[in-house]
């Protein structure tokens, strides 16, 4: 029991450790904007689970490549997959479906504590 | 006069030596335990919600996003990701701080030209990518859908 969580977890770490490394190494040798990395990191997730590969990572890494914004684009494209057969409409829409939760909390938690908080530069 | 090699020389020996090393040891770290506490709420919402799996891990992802825009409003993940570089940006928490941050850095500029259109300098790009590739995804399998 002890040694499956330690398993379990060890492999979320390294995982995690490894997509975020890198993103770090992308910054060290390209210059690349964090912006950039983002959409990069996104369109990656989009083609793995495209392709049918995501789930095989997913499995071995659990959270390690679902947290990272490749689980973003992964979920994407899995809600287009799921929707495309049942219509073009769902094929269109469900994408964006299987993302709304993750969405309105960034939009609503955003501007909540950017309402709450001001930022410490102006501040001080 | 200083030549342009040797102004070169000098700008390299005045800058900060970034320790390539050091950065991805902290990028490393830090990701791999941001995705180790997604990983435990992914565990404890497993056993307690009563939800299916896809809400599970939507769930999951938003309790990330909140705690993400909460340290970033405390002022603490801007601390953390001096050190962690990437390990704070790649994760979902990073997608939440590059929301909240510039919406709290404009705030002075006003609700609506300030915060609400600033939010979107960095998630702006992500959603359009995002959403767009998502509906090519699914177009492209109707299609072979319909055609098998």
């Amino acid at each position: 029991m002890f040694l499956e969580i330690l398993s379990r977890y060890g492999r979320v770490f390294l995982c995690g450790g490894i997509v975020c490394l890198i993103g770090q190494l992308l910054i060290n040798k390209t210059k690349m904007t964090s912006a950039r990395i983002l959409v990069t990191f996104l369109l990656t997730g989009v083609v793995l689970e495209a392709v049918g590969v995501f789930e095989y990572i997913e499995e071995f890494a659990l959270a390690g490549v679902t947290i990272p914004i490749i689980g973003f684009g992964k979920s994407l494209a899995a809600g287009a997959i799921e929707g495309a057969r049942l219509g073009l409409f769902e094929a269109c829409t469900y994408g964006m479906r299987s993302v709304a939760g993750g969405l309105t909390a960034a939009i609503v938690f955003g501007f909540v504590f950017a309402l709450l908080f001001r930022s410490k530069s102006k501040t001080a | 006069m200083i030549g342009e090699k040797e102004y070169a020389a000098l700008v390299k020996q005045a800058s900060p030596k970034t320790n390539e090393a050091k950065t991805l040891f902290a990028a490393f770290c830090v990701g791999g335990v941001i995705c180790m506490i997604g990983q435990a709420f992914s565990d404890v919402y497993a056993e307690f919600v009563p939800l299916d799996e896809k809400s599970i891990s939507a769930l999951v992802g938003m309790t990330m996003i909140f705690l993400g825009a909460l340290l970033t409003g405390l002022g603490v993940y801007d601390k953390i990701g001096y050190y962690a570089g990437a390990g704070s940006i790649v994760p979902i928490t990073g997608f939440a701080n590059s929301i909240v941050s510039p919406a709290m850095e404009f705030h002075s500029e006003g609700i609506i030209f300030g915060m609400m259109a600033r939010m979107f300098g960095v998630a702006g790009p992500i959603i359009v990518s995002g959403v767009c590739s998502s509906v090519a995804v699914g177009v492209i399998y109707y299609i072979a859908g319909a055609v098998a």
